[in-house]
């Protein structure tokens, strides 16, 4: 088989990036391969709204954000298999399987990385206790809720505060369960704000800061969790305990970018996102393989993901029609103060179409502190946010003029009063 | 279901299930009876997974033995059941020079018991094959006869085999009694009474209960319980031998070792606890289990832990296996005891049992019988050419439910059709791998939900994750009314 430009995976990062490729050159041949039966990746299990705010100026439902995008693929003649599982990424080529065509391989000029992420399971969180049923993460049980139309529980306990733990704490709220508090091992959030007043607040469930969960209990079904205030150093503080009947646990700990296609390709990977590392052009390491979307880092929201992923659909056409690599200077952007990682990690100033969006997370709550962008040291840009918090997605634009005298490195920092 | 059998096996742990098998052989007919709903649901589904190479046990105690008969018998064993076997080699690691001496003397029991080709390695020896070992290493005993298996499959093949060759099973039934009447013996289950010739106690951490129902001579078991940190599969070849401490009195310590399936095992603790059938994971042995990782392999990304679990030892007072008819009670065998080296030894475990039973009863051989069992079908370890006419025979070979460890549709409908098929989410992993990996489930559980509500013709809201009252979903959510 083969292709321009294979798309691995068809959420709303995938389908972002296929069109913008296919629009910036129609003669393109665009394959995007989902390993799900329907295209629209974790937005069709998001039946509630907040979708499309800054894409579409209105409030919409994952499902109905995702269909805008789904409604332009067949005007643009793009391709997509679907129940097609990518098992092998190159720059020429990937491999995947279906129950159709078997384990096949597609030639291709480009490939855009588009896989999404996967949530933190109670495993990697080395929550001690029984190994009941009834300890589900909460995109788990959002996919038995909203899809199956099942309930996971009656009374609940959460833990971690993401956003998709917020969501579910409604949701089931709505649906007619108990949810009893939500417990967050930081002594800050890691959902939006938004979500916190929305889905918490309005329904007065608590949120406890600096909680854990420590042990769980049940043989058979979850009957109760024991959680603790902690520490500092996150280590559970003794007497705090206090033991809640339940019958189901909630994990809401983390999204973990889904990048074994990746890594085994042998793309360099940013440990701070567990995402490729990119340059301007969402290019990864290896020529001709671009990533973008939660692949590439956690977003919180889509129409970030739409934005970049254009970008990234957009290089990735350029990449196929014109197969040169890039001559001239490279800025490397560096994170400073406060800042755990930056989006891209390099800019080929030559290669930069408009304006350089720079996209970055804090580690760590400041309130009434400054942005500053410091080109070879000297502050460029300074702007004042009334608070910064690792939950929400930050980022600085810079012209392309701004960019014209290249300066050899570029810092992000947050610098507090 | 019949209610009277020439033999009863009570408990389908690998014990239970090897003498089964091994019975099978025979012409006479046998019920193997458990009290949870699937084969391989205690001791045996949560250990190390290590074929013993023999050096531990006592010299000339049936643990020693077993041990090392059991490990002869693997090979041929892991052919015939279709299990993933690899003898990787173990070294037991010696961290201060004024250990030394433990060492040979663990060297010389070896020898006392058997074990073949053992040898002392010196610190470059060990270097070379095991390039992550801890700075501190002073020498190490290798043992290249030490391997590691899937304990699940060999307890699962185990049970098909002895099902395919006519023993029948019954699970959800918990033996309450046993008692003589006249010649029979009559065992009393939450599900009915069933009578026998001869019983056999594989009971796992109940079996002294099982057996002070009978015997004067009374037994006690304390659980002894071991938590384990499994690591991500990306770290595969960061270890490439079991890796033990020098052993102490409460057992072989906490070792690293890669698992068939290439993830790297941490573990176990060894802590004696009240309950036989709830082992919780705890904080402390959590840090047990790091601290004691550490201390033989340098710079283990501890943090790339999938899952953690413990597994429940049934410690007999005695410290050895009790393999035997009980004193004054004939016709009723024991397997009492059964701690590690239990899942090495279990060939030999089956073969001796059956041994003692068959001449207790007389059987004879039957004409025909059938000791291989053939593993789910993988499409992954097909060639392309096989793989592809597998898939266009059966479409469902090419749909992947569990993307962590690319498992099938196909291969998941096969462990549920297959003769003591899955019936649960559990069941399916421990058949497949599906929800074994990376993300636990999070991903492929609802779909492996879907496939066993539809196989086994159950609603959606019966699906448990491991029989009894481990329900998954707890009804409709209102729209759906
Ligand atoms: C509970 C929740 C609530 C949210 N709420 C909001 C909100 O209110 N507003 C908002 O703006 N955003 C929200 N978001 C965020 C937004 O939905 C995500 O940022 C966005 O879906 C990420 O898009 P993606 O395409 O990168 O990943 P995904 O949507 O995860 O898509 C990845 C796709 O790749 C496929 N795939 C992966 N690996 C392979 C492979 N090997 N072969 C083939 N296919 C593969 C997957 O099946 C999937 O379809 C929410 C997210 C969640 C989870
Ligand atoms: C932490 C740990 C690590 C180990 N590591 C190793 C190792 O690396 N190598 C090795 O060789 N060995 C190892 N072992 C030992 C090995 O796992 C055991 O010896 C072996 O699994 C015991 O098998 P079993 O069939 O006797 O018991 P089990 O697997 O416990 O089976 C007993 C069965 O009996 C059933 N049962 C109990 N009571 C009743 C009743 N009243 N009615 C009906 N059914 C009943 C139970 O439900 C259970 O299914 C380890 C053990 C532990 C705990």
């Amino acid at each position: 088989m083969k292709a321009d430009i294979v798309i691995v995976g068809g959420g709303p990062a995938g389908l972002a990036a296929a069109i913008s490729a296919a629009k910036e050159d129609k003669s393109l041949d665009i394959l995007i391969l989902e390993r799900d039966n329907e295209l629209g990746g974790i937005l069709n299990q998001c039946i509630h709204n907040g979708f499309g705010l800054h894409t579409f100026n209105e409030e919409l439902t994952g499902p109905e954000y995702a269909a805008r995008f789904e409604e332009q693929l067949d005007g643009l003649g793009i391709r997509y298999m679907l129940g097609t599982m990518v098992l092998d990424v190159s720059s020429g080529s990937v491999t995947a399987i279906n129950s159709k065509e078997g384990v096949f391989k597609v030639n291709c000029g480009a490939v855009v990385l588009c896989m999404g992420c996967r949530e933190r399971p109670r495993g990697a969180l080395n929550i001690p206790g029984l190994r009941p049923a009834g300890v589900f993460t909460a995109g788990t049980a959002q996919r038995l809720v909203n899809i199956e139309g099942y309930m996971p529980g009656r009374e609940v306990v959460i833990l971690g505060s993401g956003d998709i733990g917020l969501i579910m704490a409604r949701r089931m709220t709505l649906e007619g369960a108990k949810v009893k508090c939500v417990c967050e091992l930081m002594p800050y959030s890691g959902g939006l704000k938004r979500n916190i007043v929305q889905c918490l607040d309005d329904f007065n469930i608590p949120l406890l800061l600096s909680h854990t969960v420590i042990d769980i209990k049940g043989k058979e079904r979850v009957t109760s969790v024991v959680i603790a205030e902690v520490d500092e150093r996150s280590k559970p503080i003794p007497g705090t305990e206090q033991e809640i009947a339940c019958d189901t646990l909630l994990l809401s700990c983390g999204l973990i970018p889904e990048n074994e296609l990746s890594r085994s390709a042998g793309v360099e990977i940013n440990p701070s996102t567990n995402g490729p590392v990119v340059n301007e052009s969402f290019e990864t390491s290896i020529p001709g393989v671009f990533a973008c979307g939660n692949v590439l880092h956690v977003h919180d929201l889509v129409d970030y993901v739409s934005e970049e992923s254009g970008r990234a659909g957009r290089s990735a056409a350029r990449f196929v029609k014109n197969k040169a690599t890039a001559e001239g200077p490279v800025i490397k952007i560096r994170n400073g103060n406060g800042v755990r990682y930056t989006v891209p990690s390099f800019v080929r100033v030559n290669e930069l179409s408009d304006d350089l969006v720079i996209r970055f997370r804090s580690g760590n709550v400041y309130k009434d502190s400054y942005i500053k962008v410091l080109f070879d040291g000297e502050t460029k840009l300074s702007r004042r946010k009334p608070i910064i918090t690792p939950g929400e997605m930050e980022q600085v634009i810079l012209k392309k003029e701004d960019l014209a005298n290249t300066p050899s490195e570029i810092l992000i920092e947050i610098a507090e009063r | 279901m019949k209610s009277s059998y020439d033999i009863i096996i009570i408990g389908s742990g690998v014990t239970g299930c090897a003498i089964a098998r091994e019975l099978s052989r025979y012409e006479c007919s046998c019920l193997v009876l458990e009290k949870d709903e699937d084969v391989c649901t205690g001791t045996s589904k949560a250990n190390s997974g290590i074929v013993h190479a023999g050096y531990d046990a006592k010299t000339g105690s049936l643990k020693a033995r077993m041990n090392i008969r059991g490990n002869m018998l693997m090979t041929s064993l892991c052919e015939e059941l279709d299990i993933p076997f690899k003898r990787i080699g173990s070294l037991v690691v010696c961290t201060d020079e004024a250990n030394r001496k433990g060492i040979s003397e663990l060297c010389a029991r070896g020898i006392a018991n058997g074990v073949p080709d053992m040898k002392i390695l010196e610190k470059d020896e060990i270097r070379e094959i095991e390039p992550n070992i801890s700075d501190d290493v002073v020498c190490a005993l290798y043992a290249p006869t030490a391997g590691i298996i899937c304990p699940f499959r060999l307890n699962i093949a185990l049970a098909e085999c002895a099902s395919q060759n006519g023993v029948d099973f019954k699970f959800n039934c918990e033996v309450t009694d046993v008692s003589k009447l006249g010649d029979e013996w009559i065992v009393e289950t939450s599900s009915g009474s069933f009578e026998c010739q001869a019983v056999i106690n594989c009971a796992g951490t109940h079996a002294d209960e099982i057996h002070n129902m009978v015997s004067d001579k009374k037994f006690h078991i304390t659980p002894r319980r071991g938590d384990y940190m499994l690591l991500d599969r990306s770290l595969d070849g960061f270890v490439k031998h079991v890796i033990f401490p020098q052993p102490t009195a409460m057992g072989k310590g906490i070792l690293v070792t890669p698992t068939v399936h290439g993830n790297t095992l941490v573990g176990p603790t060894a802590v004696d606890i009240e309950s036989r059938d709830e082992a919780p994971v705890t904080a402390d042995g959590l840090s047990k289990v790091q601290e004691g990782a550490i201390k033989n392999v340098k710079g283990l990304p501890l943090k790339q832990v999938i899952t953690g679990f413990s597994g429940l030892r049934a410690h007999e007072d005695g410290g050895e296996f009790i393999l035997e008819e009980a004193e004054g009670c004939k016709g009723f065998f024991d397997c009492v005891g059964i701690e590690s080296p239990g899942l090495t030894a279990c060939p030999a475990i089956g073969e001796y049992m059956a041994l003692k039973i068959a001449e207790s009863l007389s059987l004879k051989f039957k004409k025909f019988w059938n000791g291989i069992c053939k593993d789910v079908v993988k499409p992954f370890e097909l060639s392309e050419e096989e793989r592809a006419a597998l898939i266009k025979e059966h479409p469902e070979y090419g749909r992947i439910i569990c993307r962590c460890e690319t498992i099938t549709e196909g291969e998941i409908i096969d462990a549920i059709r297959r003769p003591l098929g899955a019936k649960s989410l559990d069941g399916v992993k421990r058949r497949t791998r599906a929800g074994m990996g990376r993300c636990q489930g999070g991903f492929c559980s609802p779909r492996v939900m879907d496939i066993l509500s539809r196989e086994l013709n159950m609603p959606l809201d019966k699906v448990t994750k491991s029989g009894g009252g481990s329900k998954i979903i707890l009804g409709r959510t209102k729209n759906e009314g």
